[in-house]
This record gives structure tokens, C-alpha cells and sequence, in this order.
């Protein structure tokens, strides 16, 4: 499965158009981290749980973005976006979107 | 009493912020500063068409992020000058530091992909703030630079 946020893959060309496909996850720090980062939050800089903790949930939507690809029957995901929303206090949303082709 | 106690609090973390929040910021820049030198081989394009003339052996998806906040003095800095407005500095260094970071560990993952170019790079800002009814909002952002990295098809 290749992912670009091209509009094709270099040196291959798309055959087969199968729509949009996203994957989504929202995630809150654990109760431990927060007050790190209530500390950090004196002094300022990365806050690397948190950082951590996107990263985990950008990996979690890119692969269920990647399991509805599958599904369709694609072998590639091209033009893929990101979006971070902050949906509550302490709880953001993750999403992975793109459009799910069949390529050779 | 009361009262001296509080603004003893509030200028002690006013000095951590300034003291601390000032040092991490200048090791920040310092180092973002060696890394960007260390990486200027990778080169970065918002472009979305690959150059048609050459060919490329691998396309791959690249990210990099961080989330940066602000420290206490920042925070007071900021809320005394938006009184009369104009530009917030605290805050420019600070969108600043956490843009290049984002940059930087993009551009890591694609020489870590054998790539050295990235192509249709999109930046992103998002705010993540957490708002108790105790405590003040506080601010911290996400940055997320991303792109296409591909592999020139003549590199061994």
C-alpha cells in the first residue's frame, strides 16, 4: 500500500478511481501525563507526551484510513490530508483522509 | 497578607518563566539552527508536480510534529501587551520555534526514507488547549509539516 499527498505516484499511473476513504481517532492524555505538562506548562517548550500522543494517533487513523482502502480493494491512497481538531478539554481528534485508487 | 503571599507566587513564576522559558527557547533556536544545516541536502518544495524530467524510485508519505507551549512569563507578556495591541513577539518566536521544529523532523524522516526531496508540503496549526475551571487556559499549539518524500530513480 503506498500513501502520497500527491495527486498520483510518480512513475506509476492510476487506473482506478475508488473514492474518498478516512480514518479517524480521538485520544486524551492519561491523568499522569497532564500534570507534566501543567508543570511544563511554567517554563514552556515541547511538550513531548503530547507530541507522543498525536503521533500515536496520527499512526492509528492513517492505518484505519488504510483499512477502509483495503476494504474498497485499492492499492494505494493518493492526495492524503491531515486534520487536528481539539474537540473537549484535554481530548483532540485525529483524522486521515484521502482517495483510494488502484494503481500499475 | 493574603494578598503579598498571591503576588509573591505570581512574581515567582513570572521569574521560572523568564529564566528558564528564555534558556529553553535560546537552546532551541540553537539546535534548530545546527539541524537545519545538518538536513539543507533535503529539499522541500509546496510545489505539487515532481519536475516531469526526472524519474523517481519511491514515493512516501513523511510527518513531522510537535506540540510547543508557552511558559508563565509568555502568557503575562502576551495578555499586558494585547492591552494596547500590535505585535505579540512572545508569541511570534514561539509559532516560530514550533514551525521549524515540525519542518525539521519531516525532513529527518525523508533522509531516514533515502529521500531528498519533499514534495506538496503542507503546514498545519492546531490549538490544543485544556480549560479547567481552576486553572487558566493554557496555550499550546500542534505543528504538522507533511509531504511527499520521493527517491531520485539514478541514487544508488
Amino acid at each position: 500500500m503506498e500513501i502520497t499527498n500527491l495527486e498520483s505516484i510518480p512513475g506509476k499511473s492510476i487506473t482506478r478511481h475508488l473514492g474518498l476513504v478516512q480514518g479517524s481517532t480521538v485520544r486524551s492524555k492519561h491523568v499522569g501525563k497532564d500534570i507534566f505538562a501543567g508543570l511544563k506548562n511554567i517554563v514552556g517548550g515541547e511538550l513531548k507526551a503530547y507530541t507522543e500522543l498525536l503521533n500515536e494517533s496520527r499512526a492509528e487513523a492513517t492505518e484505519r484510513m488504510l483499512a477502509q482502502a483495503r476494504a474498497v480493494g485499492a492499492n494505494a491512497v493518493v492526495n492524503v490530508r491531515f486534520a487536528t481538531s481539539n474537540i473537549a478539554a484535554g481530548a483532540a481528534e485525529v483524522m486521515a483522509y484521502g482517495t483510494a485508487v488502484v494503481v500499475q | 497578607m493574603e494578598l503579598i503571599i498571591q503576588f509573591g507566587v505570581i512574581a515567582f513564576l513570572l521569574l521560572l518563566g523568564l529564566v528558564f522559558g528564555r534558556a529553553a527557547e535560546a537552546r532551541h533556536f540553537r539546535e534548530l539552527k545546527q539541524k537545519e544545516l545538518i538536513l539543507r541536502q533535503v529539499l522541500v518544495f509546496s510545489e505539487k508536480h515532481p519536475p516531469a524530467d526526472q524519474e523517481f524510485r519511491g514515493a512516501k508519505l513523511v510527518v513531522g510534529s510537535v506540540v510547543i507551549a508557552e511558559d508563565y512569563f509568555k502568557r503575562i507578556a502576551a495578555s499586558l501587551k494585547s492591552l494596547v495591541g500590535g505585535r505579540l513577539t512572545a508569541y511570534e518566536s514561539l509559532m516560530d520555534r514550533g514551525r521549524r521544529e515540525a519542518i525539521v523532523r519531516m525532513k529527518q524522516a525523508a533522509r531516514e526514507a533515502g529521500a531528498s526531496m519533499i514534495f506538496n508540503v503542507r503546514i498545519e496549526t492546531a490549538r490544543l488547549s485544556e480549560s479547567d475551571s481552576n486553572r487558566q487556559a493554557l496555550f499550546a499549539a500542534e505543528f504538522i509539516a507533511y509531504g511527499t518524500a520521493l527517491v531520485p530513480a539514478n541514487r544508488p
